[in-house]
């Protein structure tokens, strides 16, 4: 797709001060995409680190790829700007064929610099690009690198970031700033009555400034401290009135599918107007598994700093997606979107779609009455907690039926929940404005609409819904409930998440069932060779390393859209007497094909193994009528240092085999394997994320 | 009379507020934007500066508390054989994901090994235990830990 809107080398590559500018659209969001991408161009061109930059992504020159999302950038990107680099090569080459001779075998290029017939000395390469100049057509078939040279990437930026001077948006500083801070709503529903007091003139007095328009109330002031102050003392002098509340009702009694749009899944795809398929007959197992609201829990609140000269909006913001977002706030503004310039600058790892696009649109709301200054808006740690648009809750019901020879022979799973589309996408009746926070409490409002089902293979709800196992007779159905209690969007894995928890915890209720081996099951409806290696490699190491006397060990597999990257996961915990589990052990068995960085391989499969750890041990957004209550890192916990098992990461590289990105590939069977583990630690099967002491002493008593 | 700190060895007069917190008066009036504000609550560990070689949190306690201390932040770290020791460590083992935490970490890591020359995995987790990262970078800034303590 990238290549195919962005088919030249001089898209994807320039020069500039006699260095190599990698050109993406994707953005790194400490995923390390630039040194991946920056690596694959040094590979392909065998140069040294400080001749490779990697571009700023603005939408003022940087190739539109979209979202960089769903662990697509190293096939994407990665992909075209590793044929750029190889085209380029090659065409240096004929051209030096050309100008002195030989065939292009009798030409070499090592550390950046080629040497051929009549070179008495070697010739710079990107001197050589410099006379030839990027402006050819990428070739799709041009002949790529061996795999291998490449490991040990230095992170980019990391020198910075430990001396402290690597520079994050919220670290800008710029001539005649103003820090803004918000006074969001207690909730949802409530809308600003008025104002106590005189704590606005007061506040104008001290050279802040308030800022209304409707229920979206924000202070600006030259100074950040007085700001926040200012900010506490207008939330104090606010009256709002509540409407009706937040809906507090359970939510895993409003997951059903009588409360759900269905739609007939077939080969991971949601299927417009089919018949839903007849429920499967003389089922033998049944669960529902369920996963709460979950944050994204930025460690930095969102921020994003916005300049309007009378013409044009510049922004800089940490969104995954500055395209859609142009779009959206320029609609929302009725401003021409070529008026509107999004710049990505870093913010703290997202995970997903955080406050990052709703704090653009509100630095740019603010920015919109302050000409010609820069306005550097924060949103607070409250803030993001409250605000966020949440992981949807869901809910994921398996069936099956276990044939005379222990085989599963019909497989049936509906998925229930919220909508991960939240991300402000232009479409009819102001769609885009509409998922910007901000716009929902304006004076002329508008107003959240409901969720639209994700069509794509493996897109939303149905990610992962299908397993990845050989069964003869199946029924996939997805129910989207268009209403939520609490704004969602996009987290991490989207829906393979909890399908991956269900099915792969599933598929260990059943096994045991049988009393058949947890790996042996899994294989025998396995084909994919890929697949069973990783399972034996799994059982390999495993029998190297015995579960601890009182430990309970547990196993999951599965591949990210049934075609991305393959992981198997063990997991070896404890359960103490007061039902805390102890996290002993992780490891991973991962495949993503040929690996390009594979020290940021194991980061992104670590990272996300950690991620899940939380989601499955304590992470849960709790709230009533008067709003989330889940405002702090103390009443939404999650994982921290002492929370750390061991981990080991094995992959298993295929250099034959293409690049698939690896982010979100651990946490689904990482969620599975620690609730089989629990399991055969305790005999409680936990089916409700998360696993808290109180989860499993209320299973214990349910026993 | 104007509040002075000892900054990374310097004493640095202060014209703000002697009640904003510290982490307001490094990074916007001293330009020193290492430390981080993750929470303002004293709840995620992204402040933390060496406040008399230990490590502690700046984003609540009011910067004339510190008045007569000796604070040194993520940018006097190197200054210290223990400090540079931990950045080259950090670096060495890619000990980072966004690196929002980092500048945190790489303070309390310093402060740690100040006080134990040679810590345990346990005593490491227990002493990062303030700080959050939720890239999941932990196993990574673990191995960290290890390589500048020379137990590996």
């Amino acid at each position: 797709m990238s290549l195919a809107n962005f088919p030249n080398v001089s898209d994807w590559l320039a020069m500039s001060n006699g260095r190599l500018q990698v050109r993406t659209g994707k953005v790194d969001i400490g995923q390390r995409i630039s040194t991946a991408l920056a690596g694959i161009a040094r590979h392909e061109l065998t140069l040294p680190s400080n001749l490779v930059n990697v571009q700023p992504v603005g939408t003022d020159g940087s190739p539109d790829e979209g979202m960089t999302s769903g662990s697509n950038s190293i096939e994407q990107s990665g992909h075209a700007v590793r044929l750029a680099a190889a085209t380029l090569r090659a065409q240096v080459v004929t051209y030096l064929c050309n100008r002195l001779g030989g065939r292009p075998e009798d030409w070499s290029l090592e550390k950046g610099e080629l040497t051929g017939p009549g070179t008495n000395r070697p010739l710079a390469l990107l001197d050589i690009v410099g006379e030839i100049g990027l402006d050819m057509p990428v070739n799709p078939g041009a002949r790529i690198a061996d795999a291998g040279a490449l490991s040990g990437l230095p992170m980019r930026g990391l020198p910075e970031l430990v001396q402290g001077t690597y520079r994050f948006l919220h670290d800008l500083d710029l001539p005649g700033m103003r820090h803004a801070r918000v006074v969001h709503p207690p909730h949802a529903e409530a809308r600003l009555g008025g104002i106590r007091s005189d704590v606005e003139a007061k506040l104008e007095d001290e050279g802040l400034s308030v800022f209304r328009d409707g229920s979206f109330l924000a202070v600006t002031g030259p100074a950040e401290w007085p700001v926040v102050r200012a900010a506490q003392r207008l939330a104090n002098a606010c009256e709002w009135d509540a409407g009706d509340g937040l809906n507090d009702s359970d939510i895993y009694d409003a997951l059903t599918q009588a409360n759900g749009l269905r739609l007939a899944v077939e080969d991971g795809m949601p299927i417009k107007d089919a018949p839903i398929p007849n429920e499967l007959t003389e089922t033998t197992h049944h669960a529902r598994y369920e996963r709460p609201f979950t944050m994204h829990g930025a460690l930095a609140p969102s921020a994003a700093c916005a300049t309007w000269d009378g013409k044009t909006l510049q922004i800089k913001t940490h969104s995954q997606g500055i395209y859609i977002l142009r779009e959206s706030i320029a609609e929302s503004l009725d401003l021409s979107t070529d008026d509107v310039i999004l710049t990505f600058m870093p913010g703290s790892g997202c995970y997903g779609h955080n406050g990052a696009d709703d704090a653009a649109f509100e630095a740019a709301l603010i920015a919109m009455r302050l000409p010609s200054t820069p306005v550097l808006l924060k949103w607070t740690r409250e803030d993001e907690h409250a605000w966020e648009p949440y992981g949807p809750a869901g809910a994921t019901e398996l069936a099956a039926r276990i044939g005379p020879d222990g085989r599963l022979e019909a497989f049936s799973a509906e998925a229930i929940g919220g909508t991960f589309r939240g991300r402000p996408r232009s479409g009819p009746n102001q769609a885009g404005p509409a998922k910007l926070l901000a716009n929902n409490f304006r004076a002329d409002p508008i107003n959240p609409q409901p969720g639209v089902p994700n069509m794509n293979r493996h897109g939303g709800l149905q990610r992962n819904l299908v397993p990845i196992y050989d069964i003869p007779e199946t029924r996939y159905v997805k129910n989207l409930l268009p209403r939520m209690p609490l704004r969602t969007s996009a987290l991490r894995c989207l829906g393979a998440a909890l399908n991956v928890f269900a099915i792969e915890s599933f598929m260990d209720e059943i096994a045991r069932d049988q009393g058949a081996d947890p790996f042996a099951f899994r294989k025998a409806h396995l084909t994919d060779a890929r697949a069973i290696a990783i399972l034996e490699r799994l059982e390999m190491e495993l029998v190297a390393r015995p579960a601890k006397a009182g430990s309970g060990r547990g196993i999951a597999y599965a591949q990210y859209k049934n075609a991305m990257t393959r992981v198997g996961v063990s997991v070896d915990l404890k359960v103490s007497d007061a039902a805390e589990i102890e996290l002993e052990r992780i490891i991973l068995v991962a495949d993503a094909g040929r690996v390009v960085d594979r020290d940021g391989l194991a980061a992104q499969l670590e990272g996300g193994a950690l991620q899940a750890a939380s989601w499955a041990l304590k992470e849960a957004v709790i709230w009533d009528r008067d709003g989330v209550t889940s405002r702090d890192w103390d009443s939404y916990p999650v994982l921290r240092f002492s929370d750390v098992p061991e981990i080991d990461v094995v992959i298993l590289d295929k250099p034959d085999c293409k690049s698939v990105g690896a982010g979100e590939a651990s946490p689904g069977p990482v969620l599975a394997a620690i609730s089989n583990a629990v399991c055969d630690a305790t005999g409680l099967r936990g089916r409700r994320l998360p696993l808290t002491p109180d989860t499993l002493t209320s299973l214990a008593l349910q026993e | 009379m104007s509040l002075t700190l000892r900054i990374n060895g310097e004493d640095r007069s202060i014209l703000s507020d002697p009640e904003t917190p510290l982490v307001y008066v490094l990074r916007n009036e001293l330009k020193l934007k290492g430390s981080k504000l993750g929470c303002g609550l004293e709840q995620c560990g992204s402040c933390a500066v060496l406040v008399d070689g230990k490590a502690e949190l700046s984003c609540v306690s009011p910067a004339a508390t510190f008045e007569g201390r000796d604070i040194v932040t993520i940018e006097g770290l190197a200054a210290t054989e223990i400090g540079r020791r931990v950045q080259a460590a950090f670096v060495e083992t890619n000990a980072a994901q966004c690196g929002y935490c980092t500048a945190g970490l790489v303070v309390a890591v310093s402060s740690l090994l100040a006080e134990n020359e040679s810590p345990d995995r346990d005593a490491a987790k227990a002493a990062l235990d303030p700080h959050l990262c939720r890239c999941g970078a932990h196993p990574h800034v673990l191995r960290a830990i290890e390589i500048a303590s020379g137990r590996s």
